[in-house]
């Protein structure tokens, strides 16, 4: 390279730096290029592992390889486990071998950068009180990616601890967790950044995804179903993202709990039924923003508590026995041009004292008026009803559900509110149901 | 007995009123489910005529029917039958003519709707049978208490104010109660309080099984485990038979006694 001249130093900060002469420049990088390639293909080799080759375990063919190879696993079952991969390398399967850890304890643990894990039938993974056996442990690495493993009879699933800049990608883990104490989670992330975990689908274990003290991590397009506890568990995370996942019949639902800056898009909770299911639970949210999701058949949609400038907007809430339900500690949160349909209660509001808005939304249960035409219904709608007060209060009452009496105080509360905040309206009301741009 | 049983039926079936009765039924069937695109919403509207609707036609039909037919009755009193034949074959006559109406009336829009094909069939049974059983509940009540007041007004006023307490000022009492008492665990309270009016027996058995049940929550487990297995369903129609009986007994036991 050139020396630098005055009079690129005077104009530094990185921007224009007077070039050394093109020709030079391009030299210099075929040349590296040349250097770098016949580099590559000196060490880049392939290793065969099937049951009929010289190499007839996966362990033997990760001792032989070198850094950046590829080990092809064939079609065949491996009775093995403690695999370690402890050097850059990719390992693949060809039609989906089975790696068959007979319940002795984990089966793959990565320890280092740049590995690829891909095409696997993992199963068997054996299960412990004491440790976490996983079917894939990744710790401490970087750049790594995880997919289209098929993972069964797990304990855990594939299990980040301190890793960053990864990807899990359309995996598929089917567990059969039975009870909570003695099951594992589906994916899990620990102390890990940066993680993109993509279309996988994951039902019957413990809680579908797991994240703990993990950021900026993207969850797109999975499916977590029929899992014990929660489809999606969340822990002091921050700034991550999820869209596009469904949830559905999952034990409690979704819990996202001490985070901040989260943001919900387009999700699906659907069919959380159960004494103490929820879609969704909010505890300690604040700053994020829920748009634009899916709330169907659930006992309760969305359960907040301690949440704090939260924006709720563009979301369904349908057929739900709470729409939402508050617990308190809610502040300065906005409801804008959501869609509430059907659901037996729309709010439940255990405080007298209110800082949450309402602007804007559908509610089926209205029934105003709109005399000018504009879409806006022209007189408020209060959500509270006087019978969810009541509910709270005395949770036996529920017995009374749509009866005549119900109906007749409610009507009476809606009238003039006594029980309920009296700042708690929506000025705004659509007349319409809103047809949301799912984009 | 089924000889009068048979004249009530078929002078009711050929009387103006058991044809609205049949009609508004019938419309009420077709305006809510081809008018209505959400069926979960329509069954809803379903069950709140069910619970509040029918009791109150039973009764009303009970009392005018006693009174109206009264010069009719005595003079059947004159004729060598059996007293309770007379007025438990006219009570049969008007509740099952009424439980006709409600069941055709409402059976032929959901059959069109496609309700043998869909599985929502046993809910719309249940929904059938537990309007039967009220209209049988309450047409007894309503002849009970006219076989007690010979003053029309007084009867049709206890009549009403019956349906009235059952279905309002019942539920009133109850909720006051379970808030008096909140300190208290009272989730044993809450079932056997149910079980003691027909309507609320009714509406809860129907919101058990609508997919409202989970809805219920967490004291809901309770209700749910009660009412959700075949013995808590075959306590609750035991005790809507109890209520059937129990006034048609009466209605015999005042008959025979009674001075005409």
């Amino acid at each position: 390279m050139e020396s630098k001249t005055p009079n690129s130093l005077l104009s530094d900060h990185g921007k224009s730096v007077i070039e050394p002469h093109p020709v030079k420049r391009i030299l210099t990088i075929v040349s590296f290029l040349m250097i770098s390639f016949s580099g590559y293909s000196l060490m880049a080799e392939t290793l065969q592992v099937c049951t009929t080759c010289k190499i007839k375990t996966i362990k033997e063919g990760v001792k032989n390889a070198r850094p950046y190879d590829t080990v092809l696993v064939d079609k065949g079952t491996y009775r093995e486990y403690n695999i370690r991969i402890d050097k850059p390398l990719v390992l693949k399967g060809v039609n989906y071998p089975v790696i068959d850890g007979e319940l002795k304890g984990e089966i793959i643990t990565i320890t280092s950068d740049d590995v690829t894990i891909d095409g696997l039938f993992i199963i068997n993974v054996g299960s412990s009180y004491t440790v976490d056996y996983a079917a894939v442990r990744v710790i401490k690495s970087e750049n790594f990616l995880i997919q289209n493993l098929v993972l069964e009879k797990l304990f855990f699933g594939i299990y980040l601890e301190k890793a960053k800049n990864g990807r899990i990608y359309h995996n598929n883990i089917i567990g059969d967790a039975e009870e909570e104490y003695n099951s594992g989670n589906g994916i899990q992330l620990w102390y890990s950044h940066n993680i993109e975990i993509d279309q996988n689908i994951i039902t019957h274990v413990r809680d579908g995804i797991y994240l703990e003290f993990s950021d900026n991590c993207t969850i797109t397009n999975n499916r977590s179903s029929e899992n014990l506890r929660y489809g999606l568990h969340f822990m002091f995370s921050n700034n991550d993202l999820y869209s596009q996942n469904t949830f559905r019949n999952n034990g409690a639902g979704v819990a996202v709990m001490f985070s901040k800056g989260i943001k919900m898009h387009h999700n699906t909770f659907k069919h959380n039924w159960g004494t103490a299911a929820y879609g969704m639970l909010l505890k300690e949210i604040n700053d994020s923003e829920i748009i634009g999701n899916t709330f169907q058949q659930n006992t309760v949609g969305i359960n907040i508590e301690g949440s704090n400038r939260v924006t709720y907007s563009n979301n369904d809430f349908i057929g739900n026995g709470w729409a939402i339900k508050f617990r308190g500690a809610c502040y300065t949160n906005l409801f804008k041009e959501n869609n509430f349909l059907y659901n037996s209660f729309d709010l439940s509001y255990n405080s007298k004292l209110n800082d949450n808005k309402f602007e804007g939304n559908y509610w089926s249960e209205y029934t105003g008026y709109d005399l000018d035409k504009d879409g806006v219904g022209d007189i408020p709608f209060r959500p509270v009803k006087l019978f969810s007060y009541v509910v709270n209060r005395t949770p036996e009452a529920i017995i009374l559900l749509r009866s005549l009496f119900i109906d007749i105080i409610d009507f009476s509360e809606k009238v003039s509110p006594v029980f309920t905040p009296d700042n708690l309206v929506d000025n705004i009301p659509k007349m319409k149901r809103i047809q949301h741009d799912r984009n | 007995m089924l000889k009068i049983l048979k004249y009530s039926f078929y002078d009711l079936m050929r009387s103006r009123w058991s044809y609205v009765y049949f009609l508004f039924y019938l419309l009420l069937g077709i305006v809510l489910l081809f008018l209505n695109n959400n069926l979960s919403k329509a069954v809803i509207t379903l069950m709140n005529v069910i619970i509040i609707l029918v009791p109150l036609i039973g009764t009303i039909f009970g009392v005018m029917y006693y009174y109206n037919s009264k010069e009719f009755t005595e003079l059947l009193l004159a004729q060598p039958i059996n007293r309770s034949s007379i007025f438990l074959g006219q009570y049969l006559g008007v509740a099952l003519s009424l439980a006709v109406s409600l069941i055709i009336g409402l059976g032929i829009p959901f059959v069109f709707y496609g309700i043998f094909r869909s599985d929502a069939i046993w809910d719309f049974s249940l929904l059938l049978i537990t309007g039967s059983f009220l209209t049988l509940i309450f047409t007894a009540l309503a002849f009970s208490i006219a076989l007690c007041n010979e003053n029309k007004i007084k009867g049709f006023g206890y009549a009403i104010l019956t349906w009235l307490f059952m279905a309002v000022i019942y539920d009133g009492i109850f909720l006051l109660s379970l808030i008096m008492f909140e300190d208290y665990p009272l989730d044993t309270f809450s079932l056997i309080a149910t079980m003691f009016n027909p309507i609320d027996l009714s509406r809860v058995l129907i919101l058990l099984k609508l997919d409202i049940s989970a809805l219920l929550g967490y004291t809901g487990a309770l209700f749910q485990k009660f009412f959700g297995t075949g013995f808590g369903v075959l306590i609750s129609f035991l005790m809507l038979v109890l209520w059937v009986v129990i006034p048609a007994w009466f209605i015999r036991h005042k008959a025979l006694r009674k001075d005409f």
